[in-house]
Formats: C-alpha cells, sequence, structure tokens
C-alpha cells in the first residue's frame, strides 16, 4: 500500500516518451481540444489575444505598452499552455507505451473454428478477426487463443504473459472457476476447445488498451464537480480582471494621472490568477491514477472506479487467499493415548513424503523440526503412494504391508472401522477440540490403530494486521468473509484483526451482505473471481475480479486484477485515495499562489496612477514590467515543476482525516501561500540581470 | 484604541453568545414543534391563520414547489409595496400629507424592503406616508426576516432527511418563524424602546421654538419642525430582521430613533443576537450541537479582527489634520480620534463597532455616516458585505451562505483526504458544487459588474460627490451594499436618478434569489440522498481545523475576489494619507 502503490515501475521521464510528449503538446493546442478544459482554455485565448496585441504593435509601432513586452508575455502565456498539454501527454504517453506492448498482443491469427462443441468435430480454418460470439474454435499446443472465450472442454497450461506480464504459465480448465481465457495469450500444452464471448473490437485486450490509451476517458464526477469549481474561480478572476479595467479607467479620469492599465497587463494577470497549476495538471492526474493501477497490474474499467475506490468504506474480504495464505501449515502432533508422539509423526512424514500439497509438505516440515525426522526415498523403500481423492479424502501410502493414512476425520474412522478398528474417543474429542479453535483436524491411523491427529492451522498472511490496523485508522471497515463455520471464523478473525466476520457465508448472502452496507450508506469494495461472485460483483461499488476468474465475473466487476491477488484490493484503495488527494492538493496550492501573484502584479499594474501602491510592491520587484514577467514566468514554471508530483501523486499513508487534512494544508495551502514569494523574487532578479 | 471600546467589544460579544445559545435552542425547538409554552399561547392564532389562508400545515413540499411558493409570496409583496407608495396620497394615515413615491424610488425601495436590503434611495420622514411605513415597509421588515429563517429549517431538513422528496412546508415556516421569534422579541424591544424615548405616534409633526432665537430678517429660523410617527414599532423589526431601513433619514443617528446610550447598546445588540442564535438553531436542527459553535466561531473570528481594524483606524484620527495643530487624542473630555459623521453622543467605539456589525449582518442601519470613515475604517464595513454577508449575515440568508461557503470548503477538504467530500453525512457531488458556485458567484459578479458599469457611465460617475479615489469606494459601496442585501449607504453619491435606481435594484434581486433559489435546489438535492455513516475516514465539521478552515474559503475568496477593487479605492486611499 505505501512503497508499490506510489512508486511507478517505468522511470518517469523516459527519454522517447519525453520527445513524444513535446510533439503532442503542439498538437494540443487544438482549440477544440483545448475547450474541453475551461481553464486553459482561456489561457490559450488570452495568448493568441496578446501575441495579436504584439503584432499589432510592431507593425503600427502604435501599441498600449512596449512591444517587447507584449511579446514576452505572450511567448510566457503560449509556454504556459504547452507546459500543460505537456503534462497531459506525458500521462498519456505512459498509457500509451503500454498500449503499444498489448496491440503486440493482439496478432492475427488462423483460428481453427469448429462445427460442434467437440474436440473431433469438423474443422474450418479462418481468420481470428471473422470470429463471433457463440463461436466454437480448438487451441492447440503453441498456438495464440484467438479471442476471448470460456473452455468447453479440455485442460491446458496457458502463457498469459502478454497481459499480465507474469511469465509463469497457468492452468485454464473447463467448469470451474479457472475456465476462462483471454485473447492473445498462448497454449503451451495440451489442447482447449474455447466458446468464443467476445465480438473482435470488444475483446478484453481491445478494452484493456483503450484504457490504458485513454482513448475513451470521460470525466469522472468527482473530476466534473472539480471541474465546476475552477470554471467558477475562472469566470471570477475574469470578471475580477476585465472589470479593472473600468475601475482603471475611472481611476485615470479622477486623478488625472497616468494611463489606463494596459490590455496585456490585464490578460497577465487574469493568466496568473486563474487555477492553472490545477487546470494544466487536472487530466495529467486522472491519467496518471489509472496508469498506477496498471502499474499494480490493476485494470479498472473506468476512472469512476478509480475514484469509487478512494471512498470505500466496507473491504469485504475473502477468507482464503486474501486474509489467509491458500493452504494451512501443520503446528502440532497430537499423539492418541498409549502412542509417542514421534511414532505419530513418522508416520504422518510417512504418509505425506509424496504429498505435494503445501498441507503435506509442512507436516514433512514439522517432522523434520521436531525429531529431525528426515526424508526417505519412497522408491527406495518400495512403498506405493496412495494420493487423495474426493472418493475417499484422504492419502497415505502402502509399504511393507503396513497402510498408512491421514485424513478427514470422518474419512479416517470410516477406514479405521474397515481395518477392524475402534476410533478412541480422546482422538475424537481432540478432533472437535481443534475445530471448535478454528483449526483444521487432520486423523493419522496405521490399519486399524489411530495414532493421533495433526493439528493444522490457516495461516494468516505476514503483516495483514498491520494493514487492516492502518486501514481502520483511515476509517475503512474490514468485513472477513468465509463459508467456514462461526468458531473456526472467529479465529481467524481475531488473530488477522479484522473488525468483522461473516460465517458460511454463501454467495447469495454475500450479495445480501452488500446490499445491507449500501443501505447504510456504505461504498463497498470486494474481490471475487467465481461465476456465483458474479452477482456480488455487480452489486459492489469497487469489484475487483480475479484474472484468473471466469468470464462472467470479470464481465461483473469494474475492475481485474491481473496478477490476481486479492490482497491487492488494498493497494486499490490506496491508489484511488491518492488520485482525490493529489486533485486537492493542488487546487489548495494553485490558489493559495495567487495572494503572492496579487502583491506582484497590483503595484506594478497601477504604477502609473497611483504610484502610492508600491507599499504593497513586498517583494521589492525592480519595475513594473519585470514584476508582472516574473509572475507569469512563475505561473508557467510552476507547472512544470509539479508534473512529477502530479504523475507520481501525494504521499498517501492510512491516518485520520484530520490528521491528514492538516498535514496537506499545511504543505500545499501555507506553502502555496508562501513559496511563490522567494521564487518570483529570484525569477525578478534574473530578469533584472538580463536588463529587463 | 481606547480601554472603553475594547470593554464595549468584549461585554457585546459575550452577551452576544450568552442570549444567542438559549433563542437559537428555543427557534430549533419552534421548528421541531417541541416549542410547548409558546405554542399553547400562540398556537391557536397560528391555526386560524392556516384556515384562514387555507395552508394544509401537514402538506409537504417539494423544493422546487418550496421556492415558487416563497417567490409568489415576495413577488406579491413587492407589488404591495409598490402599490402602497405610489398610491399614499389618496389613502389614510398621511397626516402629513405626502404624496406618491416617483416611480423609480417606489420600485427601487419596494425591491429594497423584499429583499431584505432595505437600501433607502429616500428620506423616510419627508417620503413616506405613515401607513406606507407601516404596512407596506415594516410588514416586509418581518416576512423578508421569516423568509430568511424559513429557509434555514428547509434546508436543515436537506441535511437530515434520508432519501425524502420534500423539504418542508414554506407557508408553515413563514408564519412560525413570525409568530414564535419575530414578534414577540420585537414586541419585547419596542416598549423598552419607547422607554428610553423613542416616538411611538400617529400624528405628523410637530414644530417647536428653538432655543436659538431667531436672527432678525432671518424667516423661518426660530422655530423647528419635528417629524414624528410610528417609530418604535418599526425599529424594533429593523434592527432584529436585519432590514436596517430607518424611520428617518439619517437612521439610528437620530436622536428620536436612539435616543440614549442604552437605546444603543440594544439596537446594536438587536443587530446580530438572531444571526448568532441562528447557528445554534443549525447545530441542533441537524444534531451536531458542536456545529454551532463552529460557525458562530467562524463568523465572530471573522468580525471582531475587522471591527479592531475599523475602531483603531478611527481612533487613530486624520494625519492630514495633525498638521493644523488638531487636538485628536482621546481624553475624558472627547473621544478623539475621527469624529467625522458620528454621534459625539456615541463615540468612536460605539459607532465603529456599530458600522462593523451592521455590515456584517446585512442589516444596514446606521449611527454613524460610513462615508467620514478613515479609509480602512470604511473598507472594513465595504470588505464584511462584499465577503457575500456570510459573517453573521442577513437573518437565515448569513447562515446559509455561509454553509454554502461549507460546501465549497468541505469539497477541498475531501479532496484533500482522498474522499469524495460529505458533509454532515451527506455526499457533496457536481449538483451541490454548481448551486454554491452560483451562491458564491453571482453576488460578486453583480458587485463587480454594477461597479463598473457605475464607473463608466455619466449617468454613474456624474452624482459621485467625492474625487479620486474615495469617489470610487462610494460607488463601489453602493453596489457591494445592494448585490449582499445588506442596504446601508456609504453617501456621497446621489443614486435617485434612474440609472442608480435600477441598476441597484436589479443588484438586490439578484444578491436575494440567485441565492436563495440554489440553497433550494441543494435542500432539495440534498434530502433526496442517503447519509453515508461516519468513520474515522471522515472529515469531522465540529472541530477548529474545520472552522479555520471555513474561515479560510470565506476569506480568501472574498480577498481575491475583491483585492483589485478595494486597491483602487481605500487601500490607495489610505497610502495617500500616510505616504
Amino acid at each position: 500500500m505505501r512503497a508499490e502503490a506510489g512508486t511507478p515501475r517505468r522511470p518517469l521521464f523516459e527519454k522517447a516518451l519525453v520527445r513524444r510528449a513535446i510533439g503532442d503538446s503542439f498538437r494540443k493546442l487544438d482549440p477544440r481540444r483545448m475547450a474541453r478544459n475551461p481553464v486553459m482554455f482561456v489561457v490559450e485565448v488570452g495568448s493568441a489575444f496578446t501575441t495579436a496585441l504584439f503584432l499589432h504593435a510592431w507593425l503600427t509601432g502604435a501599441g498600449e505598452a512596449a512591444p517587447w513586452f507584449t511579446l514576452a508575455v505572450s511567448l510566457w502565456l503560449w509556454f504556459t499552455v504547452l507546459f500543460a498539454n505537456f503534462a497531459e501527454a506525458m500521462a498519456e504517453g505512459r498509457g500509451k507505451a503500454q498500449a503499444d506492448a498489448l496491440r503486440r498482443a493482439r496478432k492475427d491469427v488462423v483460428a481453427r473454428k469448429l462445427a460442434e462443441p467437440r474436440r473431433d468435430a469438423k474443422v474450418e480454418e479462418t481468420a481470428s478477426a471473422s470470429l463471433r460470439k457463440g463461436d466454437v474454435v480448438l487451441v492447440e499446443a503453441g498456438d495464440l487463443v484467438p479471442g476471448d472465450g470460456e473452455i468447453v472442454e479440455g485442460v491446458a497450461s496457458v502463457d498469459e504473459s502478454a497481459i499480465t506480464g507474469e511469465s509463469a504459465p497457468v492452468i485454464r480448465e473447463s467448469g470451474g472457476d479457472r475456465s476462462a481465457v483471454t485473447g492473445g495469450t498462448k497454449v503451451l500444452s495440451d489442447w482447449l476447445v474455447v466458446r468464443i464471448t467476445a465480438d473482435p473490437g470488444s475483446t478484453f485486450l481491445d478494452r484493456m488498451i483503450a484504457l490504458v490509451e485513454g482513448a475513451r476517458r470521460q470525466k469522472t464526477p468527482n473530476e466534473i464537480a472539480l471541474g465546476i469549481l475552477l470554471a467558477s474561480l475562472t469566470i471570477i478572476f475574469l470578471v475580477a480582471t476585465v472589470t479593472l479595467l473600468a475601475y482603471s479607467t475611472y481611476a485615470v479620469s479622477a486623478t488625472g494621472r497616468g494611463t489606463p492599465v494596459s490590455m496585456t497587463v490585464l490578460v497577465a494577470l487574469l493568466v496568473c490568477l486563474i487555477p492553472t497549476t490545477i487546470g494544466g495538471l487536472l487530466s495529467a492526474i486522472g491519467i496518471a491514477g489509472m496508469d498506477r493501477m496498471v502499474q499494480a497490474n490493476v485494470l479498472a474499467m473506468s476512472g469512476r472506479a478509480v475514484e469509487a475506490a478512494g471512498d470505500v468504506s466496507v473491504l469485504l474480504l475473502d477468507k482464503t487467499g486474501t486474509i489467509t495464505l491458500g493452504n494451512r501449515e501443520a503446528v502440532a502432533f497430537l499423539p492418541a493415548p498409549g502412542v509417542r508422539e514421534e511414532e505419530l509423526a513418522d508416520a504422518a512424514q510417512l504418509s505425506s513424503l509424496a504429498d505435494e500439497t503445501p498441507e503435506g509438505r509442512s507436516i514433512v516440515v514439522l517432522a523434520k523440526d521436531r525429531f529431525q525426522l528426515r526424508g526417505r526415498d519412497m522408491k527406495a523403500l518400495g512403498a506405493h503412494f496412495v494420493p487423495f481423492s474426493a472418493q475417499t479424502r484422504m492419502s497415505g501410502v502402502d509399504l511393507d504391508g503396513r497402510r498408512v493414512r491421514k485424513g478427514a476425520a470422518e474419512a479416517i474412522e470410516r477406514f479405521v472401522r474397515e481395518q477392524g478398528g475402534v476410533l478412541p474417543a480422546e482422538a475424537r474429542d481432540r478432533v472437535d477440540d481443534l475445530a471448535r479453535q478454528g483449526a483444521t483436524p487432520l486423523l493419522v491411523a496405521d490399519g486399524p490403530r489411530t495414532l493421533g491427529v495433526v493439528h493444522l492451522k490457516d495461516i494468516v498472511k505476514g503483516g495483514i494486521r498491520e494493514r487492516f490496523a492502518e486501514l481502520r485508522k483511515a476509517g475503512i471497515r474490514t468485513v472477513m468473509i468465509t463459508g467456514d463455520n462461526p468458531q473456526t471464523a472467529a479465529a481467524i478473525a481475531a488473530e488477522a484483526g479484522v473488525d468483522d466476520f461473516l460465517a458460511e457465508v454463501t454467495p447469495e448472502k454475500k450479495l445480501e451482505v452488500i446490499r445491507k452496507y449500501q443501505q447504510e450508506g456504505h461504498l463497498v469494495a470486494m474481490t471475487g473471481d467465481g461465476t456465483n461472485d458474479a452477482p456480488a460483483l455487480a452489486q459492489a461499488d469497487v469489484a475487483v475480479a480475479m484474472n484468473t476468474g471466469t468470464q462472467a465475473a470479470k464481465e461483473a466487476g469494474n475492475m481485474v486484477d491481473l496478477d490476481s491477488n486479492p490482497t491487492k484490493l488494498l493497494d486499490v484503495v490506496a491508489i484511488g485515495k491518492q488520485m482525490l488527494m493529489t486533485r486537492g492538493s493542488l487546487t489548495t496550492f494553485s490558489i493559495a499562489n495567487d495572494v503572492s501573484k496579487y502583491f506582484a502584479i497590483i503595484p506594478a499594474a497601477f504604477a502609473s496612477t497611483y504610484p502610492e501602491l508600491q507599499a504593497l510592491n513586498v517583494m521589492g520587484l525592480h519595475s513594473p514590467q519585470s514584476a508582472i514577467l516574473a509572475a507569469v514566468i512563475f505561473n508557467a514554471l510552476i507547472i512544470i515543476a509539479l508534473i512529477p508530483l502530479a504523475l507520481r501523486g501525494v504521499r498517501y499513508r492510512p491516518a485520520p482525516a484530520p490528521k491528514v487534512l492538516r498535514r496537506n494544508l499545511l504543505i500545499y495551502g501555507l506553502g502555496g501561500l508562501l513559496l511563490p514569494f522567494p521564487f518570483i523574487k529570484l525569477i525578478d532578479l534574473a530578469l533584472g540581470a538580463l536588463g529587463v | 484604541m481606547t480601554a472603553s471600546t475594547l470593554l464595549l467589544d468584549a461585554v457585546y460579544f459575550a452577551l452576544l453568545i450568552a442570549l444567542g445559545v438559549p433563542l437559537g435552542r428555543y427557534v430549533a425547538r419552534v421548528f421541531a414543534g417541541e416549542a410547548r409554552v409558546a405554542q399553547r399561547i400562540l398556537g391557536p392564532l397560528e391555526r386560524v391563520l392556516y384556515r384562514l389562508s387555507g395552508v394544509r400545515p401537514d402538506e409537504e413540499m417539494g423544493w422546487k414547489r418550496y421556492a415558487l411558493s416563497l417567490l409568489a409570496f415576495n413577488l406579491l409583496g413587492l407589488l404591495a409595496v409598490y402599490a402602497l407608495e405610489r398610491l399614499q396620497g389618496l389613502l389614510p394615515l398621511n397626516p402629513t400629507g405626502m404624496g406618491a413615491v416617483p416611480s423609480p424610488v417606489a420600485f427601487n425601495t419596494a425591491v429594497s424592503f423584499a429583499t431584505n436590503t432595505n437600501w433607502q434611495s429616500y428620506g423616510g420622514e419627508t417620503t413616506m406616508s405613515h401607513l406606507t411605513q407601516m404596512l407596506a415597509l415594516t410588514v416586509q421588515n418581518f416576512v423578508s426576516a421569516a423568509t430568511g429563517i424559513a429557509l434555514v429549517a428547509a434546508l436543515a431538513r436537506g441535511f437530515v432527511r434520508k432519501s425524502a422528496e420534500t423539504i418542508g412546508n414554506f407557508w408553515v415556516d413563514l408564519t412560525r418563524s413570525t409568530l414564535y421569534v419575530l414578534l414577540p422579541l420585537s414586541l419585547v424591544l419596542a416598549v423598552f424602546l419607547v422607554s428610553q424615548g423613542v416616538v411611538q405616534t400617529f400624528n405628523g409633526s410637530v414644530t417647536v421654538a428653538t432655543l436659538d432665537p431667531a436672527a432678525p430678517g432671518a424667516p423661518g429660523v426660530g422655530h423647528q419642525t419635528l417629524a414624528l410617527g410610528p417609530v418604535a414599532s418599526q425599529l424594533a423589526i429593523k434592527q432584529l430582521g436585519t432590514n436596517g431601513g430607518g424611520f428617518y433619514n439619517v437612521n439610528s443617528a437620530h436622536p428620536f430613533e436612539n435616543p440614549t446610550a442604552w437605546s444603543n447598546f440594544l439596537e446594536l445588540f438587536a443587530i446580530l443576537i438572531i444571526p448568532a442564535a441562528l447557528c445554534f438553531t443549525w447545530g441542533a436542527l441537524v444534531k451536531h450541537k458542536r456545529l454551532g459553535w463552529v460557525l458562530i466561531g467562524v463568523m465572530a473570528g471573522i468580525l471582531i479582527p475587522l471591527v479592531l481594524v475599523a475602531s483603531s483606524a478611527e481612533q487613530a484620527g486624520n494625519p492630514a489634520l495633525r498638521p493644523m495643530g488638531v487636538d485628536d487624542a482621546a481624553s475624558v473630555a472627547q473621544s478623539g480620534g475621527n469624529m467625522e459623521g458620528k454621534e459625539v453622543r456615541f463615540g468612536i467605539g460605539s459607532s465603529a463597532l456599530w458600522a462593523a456589525a451592521t455590515t456584517a449582518a446585512s442589516n444596514g442601519s446606521v449611527n454613524s455616516m460610513h462615508d467620514s470613515y478613515m479609509p480602512l475604517g470604511g473598507m472594513a464595513p465595504l470588505w464584511l458585505m462584499q465577503l457575500g454577508e456570510v459573517v453573521f449575515g442577513g437573518v437565515g440568508s448569513g447562515l446559509y451562505g455561509l454553509l454554502m461557503f461549507a460546501i465549497i470548503a468541505v469539497f477541498l477538504a475531501g479532496l484533500m483526504v482522498g474522499r469524495t467530500p460529505e458533509f454532515l453525512g451527506k455526499k457533496l457531488e457536481a449538483f451541490e458544487m454548481k448551486m454554491a458556485a452560483l451562491v458564491v458567484l453571482l453576488p460578486s459578479m453583480a458587485v463587480l459588474i454594477g461597479t463598473a458599469i457605475g464607473s463608466l457611465v455619466p449617468q454613474g460617475t456624474g452624482t459621485v460627490l467625492n474625487p479620486g479615489a474615495h469617489g470610487f469606494s462610494e460607488i463601489l459601496y453602493a453596489f457591494s451594499s445592494t448585490s449582499n442585501n445588506n442596504g446601508s449607504a456609504f453617501a456621497g453619491l446621489g443614486v435617485t436618478n434612474v440609472f442608480y435606481s435600477a441598476a441597484l435594484g436589479l443588484c438586490m434581486l439578484f444578491g436575494r434569489y440567485w441565492v436563495i433559489v440554489p440553497v433550494l435546489a441543494v435542500a432539495g438535492a440534498l434530502a433526496r440522498k442517503n447519509l453515508v455513516p461516519a468513520t474515522a475516514g471522515t472529515l469531522p465539521s465540529d472541530t477548529p481545523l474545520f472552522a479555520l478552515l471555513l474561515a479560510g474559503t470565506v476569506l480568501l475568496v472574498g480577498a481575491l475576489t475583491f483585492v483589485p477593487a478595494l486597491a483602487l479605492g481605500p487601500i490607495v486611499e489610505h497610502l495617500q494619507l500616510h505616504p
């Protein structure tokens, strides 16, 4: 949530990106595009106007201000526009680079269309671009998947690195929650029969390209609201500067001194006052927010979703995979009466040697730690491994006539009975005890003899408790969702430090829970991957679907996590908040800046009528022209200076709102008030050195 | 500044808060229908009024219907005032035989009283009949103030209600504000003022012999005509309802309108008591009692420094007079400082406090002439109006104005803490921003554009009596006062011509209704929303930090909008006097 979310992997100013952005800055001068951003549009109109004033003064020799001064002002106004365009172009460029990489994955391939959804059906070769929803295709080892789809038949390992950047292949199979494949990914082994679920142009890859390119970027509700505020400020300042011409004219006629304030100065004042800093960086901040999501390998379907993430007040977290590691770990051997602990450990280890599940491996590790029991070579022993199956619900080993088994309590009880033994009452109690504590008991038996219980425990992810505590400080409630019984759930919940938990949850109940929280006014975020999660995903305000999940889940969510890491939800919240904070902080900064600009420009603008106003020239700027130019130059340069902040976002750490506000007010409010004074002075000194 | 000035200010603000709290809570109970004692006494009258006017008190209105009822009622009031002014020559209760009021002035006055501005481009005792004063002007004083209070109640419902379509019933809010709040307070104050010597009679005028005998041959001198009338009854609501339109031309500087130190303090107190109390009403209505303290803290926190600026600027006196050997030091024998345009009876402390209070609240009554203040002393009242009349402000209108600023402040603060902003559990989105921006924007626009036109056209500049920067301040003050529904005059500017009557009249209309309608729209939009539960991530609105943020927003917007204009008026005038 801290480091990884805030720091993009790509360096901020890449040479190629910068070169392209510079070109784009000029292309973006097109007034039709500028009009989308009222603040910068006003600056562009102002620049054009002062340029016209300069040309008029230059050609006729009768200007209202010195031609060189008008030229200098208009050049810096153009720079202001260009710098803002550059910021936007930089933000877009980073997305475009990503899009280009994706586009390479979207190759036109030859698809093998099947007449019927069977592997042995008749094959017709066709271009992937002509595939439509509902078509069925065969994809074999070495083929690129021709389009998004659902696996109808088959199991295969798939290389999804083109989309996820993750090089390890993943298993995809029909049925269940891993049945979706994405166009552009590559089947490495085996074969798949895939029913296409998206028409060309609307595939996942297409949508992803459009998103990272920002081609279909719509303003988010919050951007619209902020836009209204900025436009209002622009109108106020527009009126305040235009009316100044009338006031100045009155002052000249009433005092008989000086000349009315020049148009050039008025335009300069206007541009300095309107919130150009935030106006110029606003779209860059939004694009960069999306980009940070992409860097975190999360694909937000809209900027609205990113924004909503910042508002989330309830996180519904699946226990498995999010709060706990997906697997359990053996922590103790609890022998049955008359059995030594070492004997139990030995049998448990033996039955797990060939067991590649994390649980099995953890038993081997525990046996080694407790009794220095080394791994043994199963083949040398002549042992026969009995793998776990859904029917038997146990696994084990047959060796020298011994039949060692470990498994769920009922399964082992049945096994012991079949072997002619009886499960001791003590072992039975142990099992019940452990279940009550939220642990998973595993019985171990050697033939009819019950050896004891292995205590398997859910492993809460490292550091998760601290992260939940941080979220609590930021006012976000964490709710653990699990299908476990209430006792188990309560124990894990206490260990992980979530605010609340819901046990024995069915998908329908999930939906109900979300609705309940929303009724109370909360914004709810959740992750999900299964088809049965889809209704809940559709209902949640922020719904992150796992990329490994089904097509239905991905359609229902408004974000897709390409890494399929449910803990990422926490990063998503951080990125959303960071984006809003960046906007707010830069707006405050931009408005606070105005105070200094008044001190620079007001005494200068009316120097000829009211020289007394020099008393307000607190910075001691050396001439009216240099004062105005210094303010304009500062106003332009600050945009460039803040591009890194806009792209990276302001620092975010979860903390109570008043604390965050106090900090940001101090930095961006007070800082924005004071910072320009020394810098305008410095620019004035530099201008003086240049002879202005 | 003298010790007596500081003592007066301290007592004034302490009493304001001490009495504001219980009054505010009482008003909240009135709207909640829980003011038991008052309802037992006045309830029957309230019900009779509803029956007579066919109002069904339990009928709820959506914001649009509420707004339409309000506008229709105000328009009707405006027309009634206009008609009474034009026809007063034919109507009774006109002992001095006043003729019809000229139509530009009649229009301007009708707008002025309906909008709670009480800008007066006429001299009361030489223009209006008793009937006009009582039936037209005093009635508007009551209902325009009640309109403001009603709006506060409606807006509070918008914040408290959850997924609701309605925000109350305008007629009920109007009736309750008048009957339970304004009438009883006015009655008490009027009786007290009569006890101090404020006149209250249906007689027209008396002629008395002056103490100074007539110089031989000088006609008429030796006698003086003293205008009389129903002053106390109009005066009480004029002060309490932040109306400010005096019976006499010189307003509360007139000895019959403000005879004693007691009457002066009470009238001064009456200016701010209801706006102060409504802060606590708000806290009680939205169930955030501490928010009431935050709001009053913001208001007092802005006003008190400006009171001190005005007092010290006046006490410092005029540096141009000093080389002439004028003694302007305060002593037992004299107030010292700049006494031009001030009543010797009241001195500097009382006058400066009144000037600041009357412009902070959109009252506009005066007990001294603001035009004669030192540049910075005059700038304090001028800027208080330009802040949008949200520092205390008009009865009701100040509070809802400040709450619109709060919406903007909360929006920025919300962004800075990384959440879509919410205020009192309601999410603030584009629509609320648009409306709040309109409220902040329109009066400022009216001031700036009005002043620009006034300082360009000959009809505007022709009636300016003072040269240079001070003349500019006079135009700026007139538009600031009317656009923000204050109504106080800087004087030094002839405003009875068609240009000023019309332009200032329009500014008053913009300043009032272009604010009211967006505020009601916000109330309607908020009522429809669900309440967001507060978490640690929510920015609490009842803390000093929030107060600071809100005050900062008001001051920054006010400064950024008006600094250039002020620089060419009072600021440069001050710098010219103090090189």
